[in-house]
């Protein structure tokens, strides 16, 4: 009998914390998936955020430092510097990367430091309460627009991959979703690539992930899980913005 | 026949599997889990064929799939 799947073995054995129907535990999965396909778990070392992703250190099977709130691209850039021979990645939520780490992210990419990055877009500040953040969808409420979000007040939802690509040092930029099985395998594809972009020397790997919160959207997980394709995908479309060869590397 | 292993403890009762088996093998069972949840259980074994999108949908790594 052959296996077909099974937990990865990057992946801690134990339980997750996140709410059910949550997609932090699928992108932690494909993730681990990616550490084993490369066979970097003894090597590897991740910069943790702040958020729901926090407790990354008690899942992942590898060394993790967690850092200040949106610092985890200036603390991952300090490591890969002082140890370029570790394969460095970071996890952040869309409050951490695409709010309060603004300012790190897009210096990191623009500088092009060779690390991975694994962005989650949840629309919403989740762990600390579902506040609006800067991805959140026109419309939406939160606790802090409990009218919905409106741009004459709250501008747009910001759209991070796309931004993030037309920056030199960037070798590589897709958006993915996890929330049927043929996005899931293009997702998956999408992490490995991001981690062969660093592992190759070309820049920043850079993968945003479209994932549900089902407790700060005040939906059923199945309900959340239909809202990425009506809702999401139509503002954040899916698909590889940037790819460097070797050839074009500068 | 493909083997199926469900980590019942480990189940939040999302759902996810359940929408997407294309075979309509799984259900969420009426007992409770140590954690207070349905979990998930295989009701139609003969149907299944072990295509392990239950297992890639599930984001709390539930099955472990042989085939």
């Amino acid at each position: 009998m052959k296996t077909v799947f099974e937990r990865p073995q990057s992946l801690v054995d134990t339980s997750f914390h996140f709410c059910p129907g949550c997609h932090h535990g699928t992108i932690h999965r494909l993730v681990a998936e990616a550490i084993d396909e490369y066979k970097v778990r003894e090597t590897t070392i991740a910069a943790a955020s702040v958020g729901c992703s926090v407790f990354l250190y008690d899942y992942f099977d590898i060394d993790v430092v967690e850092s200040p709130h949106g610092r985890a691209p200036a603390v991952a850039t300090g490591i890969k510097r002082a140890n370029p021979d570790k394969f460095v990645f970071v996890y952040q939520g869309d409050g951490d990367l695409a709010a309060i780490g603004t300012a790190e992210i897009i210096h990191a990419a623009n500088r092009g430091e060779n690390i991975t990055v694994i962005f989650v877009n949840n629309t919403v500040y989740g762990m600390t309460g579902g506040q609006m953040a800067p991805t959140t969808m026109l419309g939406q409420r939160t606790t802090t627009s409990p009218y919905g979000r409106d741009f004459a007040q709250d501008g747009y939802p910001i759209r991070m991959t796309e931004m993030l690509a037309q920056l030199e040092g960037v070798g590589y930029a897709a958006r993915v979703a996890v929330d049927s099985p043929a996005h899931l395998g293009k997702a998956r594809k999408a992490i490995m690539k991001a981690f062969a972009t660093q592992i190759e020397n070309r820049g920043m790997g850079f993968v945003e992930v479209l994932c549900t919160c089902p407790t700060n959207w005040g939906m059923g997980p199945i309900e959340a899980n239909k809202r990425i394709a009506a809702e999401m995908i139509p503002y954040f479309p899916l698909g590889v913005y940037k790819e460097r060869t070797g050839s074009d590397f500068m | 026949m493909p083997r199926l292993t469900i980590h019942e403890d480990r189940c939040k009762a999302c759902g996810l599997c359940v929408e997407f088996c294309p075979k309509d093998c799984l259900a969420l069972s009426d007992k409770f889990n140590p954690q207070g949840y349905h979990p998930v259980e295989l009701v139609n074994p003969d149907e299944c064929t072990g295509c392990a999108i239950c297992a890639k949908m599930c984001p709390d790594v539930v099955f472990k799939v042989e085939k």
